[in-house]
């Protein structure tokens, strides 16, 4: 099975050249980097070439990287003062809607599709980043995987990202009428309205949350010895 | 003659038919559905955000709650995904109560399925019958881990205890006593693995009682063959999964083809449909339960020969004992950071599927170095289903409806996440 994946890797490289980037082999997955512009174009390749033949669209979903590799809690700058508290950082899900990030950030919406081959028993990740110019925007898929319709439905949904070609991009998870994208980052976790049931007006009524945001335990990060072997023969292979 | 206009009918949420929170807008020409629309996310929690703000291991109880007829199977998507990330592997004795308890939920869905299924085409019976063999098996899940349904059993690394040695047994009562007290109990003399022994020994005939109500039944083929056609090719373009990819004549089964846990040490078929409609799905999934209790019997057997850890001897990941945490240091400070902290996942991402009854139960993890997941993506296998409900029900009567959202095998828990 390995050795299938060793040589998709060379596949994706004789065939697509510098269309894919960043081709990653990490725990026995292939990761891509496809830019939107090629996206449709690829994706349709690899669905149809006779080396590929990924007929299955497995999964579409959006990632937010805004905080990547954050933490809330300092622990690396430990002294003789002892540990924070652990309330300090305004962590992801802490802040309020007021908050939120406004500064456009590169890299920081990705579009991410896992492929499966029934014919060649195999798998591989594609990553399309959606440029941040305000509007996010990448080609649908729906004319390539029929199944991308609702993935590609949610992803705007959650994310925001807008989907060029899509026949029918309407919310698909959250409320009739709601607000904001709320799988951003930078959507407070608490979210921004609660609702209840008015016995004056008889009817269901939406107001602001009323809850404070609270984090009981907080994010942390740890360069862990144990991985630093695993994180090396990572960054040599990327 | 004025002009006949297509109407639109509103189905569910609150339909009995709509299993769940299902709510589709149909748009009708006389008795024919010439658009259907479902609307989901009426059970939208946010799992996948809320597991980003919580360390790895308290979201595997969110797991149960995905799709929660199928409970153990979602748990063990997820923590083969966290596995792959720290790179462990739980022991040989965790892999095969896996594969075990897998089988077990695989029945456990397949029985609420086809007693739904059946209520939803008027076959009341089947229902009781379901529910009466679902309780045994809820059973052995209260045995091994306190819940009848939202175990949080599997750990990254294990499952969190042992099998137990014995069952509980039913009490006396003034309606149950005597010779009849004995009779419900004379499963329950030995350890959980006898018991199971016994159901997997007593279940046969139930599907054979299931088939001689069912299979050959004239209303029941009236309502389900040739409804619902799926060709293999639509089938694999739509993102099918599962009973309803193998339903359509494409034999692909995780636990074959990318196998995991002891899959690839059991001896086991995989049934395949012919025609892609909904009773051929019908026939795929009960014979999956024959297949799911082979499986069992065969992990029983091992199970008993086969005593040894089910958890990995890794303080890092897995809490050491009560005991040890009160009389070792060391072990106590483990114990405190492991509950208090979590342990810290590598940078990286990682995908790992595990075939639930319903299809490709997958999940996506991105990890960033820390104790919480940066993000994860819960591939359900009903999601994809359901968004292929216009294709199948176009151009069907309003009653094919009902026989196809049965055939989906779909649970809102899962979809809406």
């Amino acid at each position: 099975m390995n050795n299938t994946k060793v040589s998709l890797e060379k596949k994706l490289k004789a065939q697509f050249g510098d269309l894919v980037t960043n081709v990653v082999n990490q725990h026995g997955e292939i990761t891509c980097e496809i830019a939107p512009e090629n996206w449709q174009q690829v994706c349709q390749q690899l669905r149809d070439d006779a080396q590929f033949s990924f007929e299955q669209l497995i999964d579409l979903c959006g990632i937010d990287y805004l905080t990547y590799g954050e933490a809330e809690w300092n622990t690396d700058g430990v002294s003789s003062s002892g540990f924070s508290r652990g309330i300090g950082n305004k962590g992801p899900g802490r802040f309020s809607w007021e908050e939120r990030e406004t500064e456009l950030m590169d890299k920081r919406f990705a579009v991410v599709v896992h492929l499966l081959s029934i014919e060649h028993n195999m798998r591989i990740r594609l990553k399309c980043f959606a440029p941040d110019t305000g509007v996010l925007s990448v080609p649908s898929l729906i004319k390539i995987w029929s199944v991308a319709d609702w993935f590609e439905r949610e992803a705007f949904d959650l994310f925001g990202i807008i989907f060029v070609g899509h026949p029918d991009l309407r919310r698909i998870l959250t409320d009739y009428g709601f607000i904001g994208h709320p799988f951003r980052k930078d959507f407070p976790l608490i979210g921004n309205v609660e609702v209840r049931y008015d016995e004056e007006k008889g009817r269901v009524v939406y107001e602001p949350v009323s809850i404070e945001p609270r984090v009981t335990i907080p994010k942390t990060i740890r360069k862990d010895a144990r991985y630093a072997e695993i994180q090396e023969q990572i960054e040599e292979e990327g | 003659m004025s002009e006949i206009k297509n109407y639109t009918v509103n189905f569910g949420p609150q339909h009995p038919a709509a299993h769940g929170v299902l709510r589709l807008i149909l748009e009708m020409d006389g008795e024919v559905v010439v658009h259907a629309d479902p609307h989901v996310g009426l059970l939208h929690r946010g799992t996948e955000k809320l597991a980003e703000s919580k360390p790895f291991n308290h979201s595997i109880g969110y797991m149960d709650r995905l799709d929660y007829v199928s409970m153990m199977c979602n748990e063990h998507g997820y923590v083969k995904s966290i596995e792959k990330l720290l790179n462990i592997e739980a022991p040989v004795r965790a892999q095969y109560i896996r594969t075990m308890f897998d089988e077990i939920t695989r029945i456990l869905n397949h029985l609420m399925w086809i007693g739904t299924h059946g209520l939803d085409l008027g076959a009341m019976t089947l229902f009781l019958y379901a529910f009466r063999e679902r309780e045994y098996l809820m059973d052995c899940y209260e045995a091994v881990s306190g819940a009848r349904m939202h175990a949080t059993y599997y750990r990254p690394g294990g499952v969190y205890r042992d099998l137990p040695d014995y069952m509980p047994k039913h009490a006396e009562s003034k309606w149950t006593k005597g010779k009849k007290l004995k009779e419900v109990n004379s499963w329950r003399e030995g350890s959980l693995l006898d018991f199971i022994e016994h159901f997997t020994d007593y279940f046969p005939e139930r599907i054979a009682e299931y088939n001689t109500l069912l299979t050959d039944n004239r209303i029941w083929k009236q309502r389900t063959v040739n409804i619902g056609i799926v060709s293999p090719e639509r089938a694999l373009q739509l993102g099918f999964t599962g009973p309803m990819l193998r339903g359509s004549g494409v034999a692909w089964d995780l636990r074959k083809k990318q196998t995991y846990a002891a899959y690839d040490k059991m001896d086991f078929d995989v049934p395949v449909g012919v025609n892609g409609d909904s009773y051929d799905r019908y026939l795929v999934r009960m014979e999956e339960m024959v297949q799911s209790n082979k499986i069992i019997k065969q992990c029983v057997k091992w199970l008993k020969e086969n005593p040894g850890p089910v958890m990995l001897d890794d303080y890092k990941v897995a809490p050491p004992s009560r005991d040890t945490m009160k009389n070792d240091m060391e072990s106590m400070i483990h114990h405190f950071k492991l509950f208090t902290e979590g342990y810290t996942v590598p940078k990286g991402e990682a995908y790992a599927a595990v075939e639930a009854p319903k299809g490709e139960f997958g999940v996506y993890l991105v990890a960033d170095d820390s104790n919480k997941p940066f993000r994860m993506k819960v591939r359900a296998p009903g999601f994809a289903h359901l968004s292929a409900m216009n294709e199948m029900v176009k151009g069907s009567m309003l009653a094919d409806v009902v026989s196809v959202i049965g055939t989906m095998d779909i649970v809102f828990g899962e979809i809406d996440r």
